[in-house]
């Protein structure tokens, strides 16, 4: 009846393919040849064991917010005040654990609410007064920072009882004590089985899934580059396992972290609350015409933001061992870099959190490895900025290309 | 006979994989309205743009004859320059900007950098004058409606001695009133002499005003015909476009209507931003069960307004009134509430109110009923796929997959995309807001078999259009609109053109 102008459909070409998910090899391929750089230029630094345990440590906390912080973007939005909450919350369970002595069982879930209450402080004047983000969390940065100041009154508070500590610098005990520590290579068998039966369990549900979609018509990535991505995976996930399992074994904090990135991964792709985010960041008139709750849902986004940051404040202050009115000055902007290096857009409705991990990783290992070169603070901002110009240009450049 | 002023011979224009335009030929002669048609996706606006440079010389086939050389124009300003001008169907003016700086942008009368404001007005006030529009140099774009815009684009082009004047659509966002001062604008600039290019879908206004018609199809020009030759009739244009005659454009039904659905009663609302202004007066209308009701009236009348103060209190403010399904009063407070009571309401802006465009057609097909596709939260992608995977079929979405993105779809597969999203949410009653505006006559066609379809499973519809022609043709009853009343209720007997222009224009006497 009618004439239609669509392309006649055809089998597209793994050249097409690789054009289509450039972004998100691209930016696999951009660790992995970053992460083998500085090995080169650190002479073999980077990847001893107890470096890639700080590695995990000091970029912990950036990716649990950066998980928060996708949402947000995704949502069509910004929060600045990640950094000032960070420091707040740090100062409130500093006094909680140290002044008051409070369990520490009673003070992080406290923790976890209070920071969930800051974000829907702000929340609360982006989804219903309508006041750009920006704005808001702007002010929240400043009124969180000051807050920070008046209740450490300027000084810091620490040590914290040990017990809480181990929420940064623990690690899972071994389990599986089958060799002993003081002459076996492998220090921590339970970490090296973790590990493992983690890539067998991704490798089964990579072909699983691709089976059951092959059954049922729905379209699969080309075979060649499944499995060039299932080993690259498998490859530095048993490579780092390796060496930790070579040092103390699995950092409490990075089983934390895989946790919330599992959790994460399957809310954005998986889940009626995610898709509702990335439908309302495309188009939210649209969104609120098909019945989504946007302010609601804006609201209940910011409120996670603040409990991720909550999160964050603590393990920064167990690792320090002190709160400070100086904690987490900047760091929304890392947080943010992350979520944009991995690909989110910042008109909204755009983003994975598999993105913005790995983008945080990048400028984890960057900053990592530069220290470990000696280079200064100077030089890891510069390049950290030029970085993320260039991720967001090759975004930019893929779509006008596209 | 009056000397071509431009001829475009043999112009070919091939995007990656796809000839957009073969072998185009085109000859427009000074002084006349040529009026350009063929389906959506045809290939008139890549012609357009060949002509005005976007696409430079070089990137296209064949040559560009104008003014008696050929030419090669390599940007938008070269061919400017000569005097061709092209309005786009999407108007380009900044809204919070006056008129005259609208309308020397970039193009400011100034000596060194300084504006002169003296000289711009009074030449902003000439430009007006001529376009027929009684408005402030000084004032907002935002503050003047679409129908004035357009002129203000129009004294814009002729600010910039214009000699061959090309209009995108130049009445598709206009109501009736405004287009007809549109085009009557058009006849009184040709016989000053210039020349103008129309591109249109309403086949009646061609008719109105074309000297000359050339007919594209599938990228390549079926014909020119000659409107001073012969009488040229609508269905004439329609085969040409179509290539084939097209005996009824409104499919057949047979009403069978049943018991009584949607009733709305005593519904006044005020204006979303002027808060103390009402701006629907006791709006009472019914759909039953089979029914296809439609809703005429000028742009502004409420028509808009109504449909979506009704669904979920989406638009205006203090909303009183009743509303009812199948006798029963519902809660239609937000606009969850409204869907769960059975509504659905299909806008007439689908790019911006009605669809994620960066998002595939199977996520924008279950977004309104995601529960429909989940347990507990957790989206079953395959129940997922296999529920687009059936729409994008029974409502024939000519895409390469579900997985295809909505913005690359063309204007009836986003329309029918919409549909399926309200569909899959088992509404009782559909509204209907202006469902085929911006789409072809094929895919327009489809679209009434659609609605024909639903109303025959037993659902109601409620259309609300600007096309009279369209609304006669598949409605059972017409409710007459203006300023904000409703004015008549027409049945499909009492129902034609003649009948519903008098009921607004008497009712516009009244107030």
């Amino acid at each position: 009846m009618a004439l239609e102008t669509s392309a006649p459909s055809r089998q597209p070409s793994l050249g097409d393919y690789l054009k289509a998910n450039i972004r998100e090899y691209g930016l696999l391929v951009a660790l992995v040849v970053i992460m083998i750089f500085f090995q080169v230029i650190t002479d073999g630094v980077l990847f001893r064991p107890v470096n890639i345990t700080n590695l995990v440590l000091q970029n912990s906390f950036i990716v649990i917010m950066a998980l928060g912080m996708l949402l947000i973007i995704v949502a069509g939005h910004i929060d600045l005040s990640v950094g000032s909450i960070v420091a707040f919350i740090g100062a409130i369970s500093a006094i909680m654990l140290v002044k008051w002595e409070i369990h520490f069982l009673i003070v992080v879930p406290a923790c976890l609410i209070l920071g969930g209450v800051l974000g829907a402080a702000q929340g609360y004047w982006v989804a219903y007064q309508k006041i750009p983000s920006f704005i808001v969390t702007l002010a929240g940065m400043l009124v969180f920072r000051g807050l920070t100041y008046l209740v450490l009154q300027n000084r810091p508070i620490g040590p914290f009882p040990p017990d809480f500590q181990l929420l940064s610098t623990g690690f899972v005990p071994d389990l599986l004590p089958l060799g002993d520590p003081a002459t076996s290579l492998i220090k921590n068998y339970f970490a090296l089985i973790v590990i493992l039966a983690l890539v067998g369990y991704l490798i089964y549900s990579g072909f699983r899934e691709r089976s059951i979609n092959q059954r049922h018509g729905t379209e699969n990535e080309p075979f060649v580059f499944f499995l060039l991505q299932l080993i690259i995976i498998s490859a530095v996930a048993i490579f780092l396992g390796f060496q930790l399992a070579t040092y103390r074994g699995l950092p409490n904090v990075l089983v934390v972290m895989g946790v919330l990135i599992a959790l994460y991964t399957f809310v954005t792709t998986r889940s009626t609350v995610g898709r509702r985010i990335y439908a309302m960041g495309g188009n939210e008139k649209a969104a609120k015409l098909s019945g989504i709750n946007t302010e609601r849902l804006t609201f209940y986004t910011f409120v996670n933001m603040g409990v991720l940051a909550a999160l964050a404040g603590m393990i920064i202050a167990a690792r320090l061992n002190s709160a400070t009115p100086k904690a987490g000055v900047g760091f929304e902007l890392d947080v943010i870099a992350a979520c944009f290096i991995g690909g989110a857009s910042a008109s909204g409705g755009v983003g994975r959190i598999m993105g913005a991990v790995i983008g945080a990783f990048i400028m984890g290992v960057m900053n990592n490895g530069m220290s470990i070169m000696g280079l200064g603070i100077d030089y890891q901002q510069l390049v950290k900025g030029l970085v993320l110009l260039a991720a967001v240009f090759f975004d930019v450049y893929n779509k006008n290309k596209g | 006979m009056t000397k071509i002023l431009l001829e475009m011979r043999g112009i070919t224009k091939t995007f990656p994989g796809v000839k957009a335009l073969d072998n185009v030929n085109l000859q427009v002669r000074e002084g006349e309205i040529h009026a350009l048609v063929g389906e959506n996706g045809a290939g008139k606006s890549t012609l357009m743009k060949v002509l005005s440079g976007v696409y430079p010389a070089g990137s296209y086939e064949g040559d560009i004859v104008y003014d008696g050389e050929v030419r090669q124009f390599s940007t938008i300003s070269d061919s400017e320059h000569l005097g061709i001008i092209i309005i786009h169907q999407e108007l380009a003016l900044v809204p919070l900007l006056s008129i005259a700086e609208n309308i020397f942008l970039g193009n400011e009368m100034a000596s060194g950098g300084v504006i002169d404001w003296r000289q711009t007005f009074a030449r902003t006030r000439e430009l007006l004058a001529k376009v027929g529009l009684k408005e402030s140099p000084a004032t907002l774009i935002t503050d003047i409606g679409v129908g004035k815009q357009q002129l203000v684009e129009i004294a814009k082009a002729l600010s910039k001695k214009v000699r061959l004047l090309i209009l995108d659509e130049p009445t598709a966002s206009l109501n009736e009133t405004d287009s007809d001062a549109l085009l009557t604008l058009l006849m009184e600039f040709r016989k000053q002499g210039m020349t103008s290019i129309i591109i249109s879908h309403k086949l009646n206004e061609i008719k109105k005003v074309a000297d000359k018609i050339t007919v594209i199809r599938d990228g390549g020009t079926v014909e020119t015909l000659d409107c001073h030759k012969e009488e040229i009739g609508e269905d004439r244009i329609i085969k040409g476009m179509v290539g084939r005659a097209m005996e009824d454009r409104y499919p057949k039904r047979e009403p069978k209507i049943g018991e009584m659905l949607l009733e709305v009663k005593n519904w006044n609302v005020f204006h979303q931003q002027h808060r103390d202004r009402q701006f629907l007066h006791d709006i009472n209308f019914s759909v039953r069960a089979g029914e296809v009701v439609g809703i005429a009236g000028l742009m502004g009348a409420g028509r808009t307004e109504t449909a979506m103060s009704v669904f979920g209190r989406s638009w205006g403010h203090k909303i009183t009134g009743e509303v009812k399904m199948r006798g029963q009063p519902v809660d239609v407070s937000t606009i969850r509430k409204a869907i769960d009571a059975g509504l659905a309401y299909v806008t007439e802006d689908r790019k911006h109110l009605g669809l994620v465009l960066m998002n595939n057609i199977m996520h924008n097909t279950t977004l309104a009923n995601l529960p429909g596709v989940s347990t507990s939260g957790v989206i079953d992608e395959r129940r997922e796929a296999k529920v687009a995977t059936d729409y994008r079929a029974r409502l024939r979405i000519r895409s390469h997959s579900i997985y295809q993105e909505a913005v690359n779809l063309s204007g009836g597969n986003q329309q029918k995309v919409v549909l399926s999203k309200w569909l899959f949410t088992d509404p009782q009653v559909l509204i209907l807001d202006e469902p085929t505006r911006g789409i072809d006559i094929g895919a327009k066609y489809e679209i009434y078999s659609i609605i024909n379809q639903l109303a025959a499973e037993g659902k109601g519809i409620l259309m609300i259009s600007s096309e009279m022609p369209e609304l006669l043709g598949t409605c059972d009853r017409i409710y007459v609109m203006n300023e904000g009343r409703i004015v008549a209720e027409l049945s499909k007997q009492e129902a034609s053109q003649e009948t519903i222009m008098r009921a607004i224009m008497r009712s516009g006497e009244k107030h």
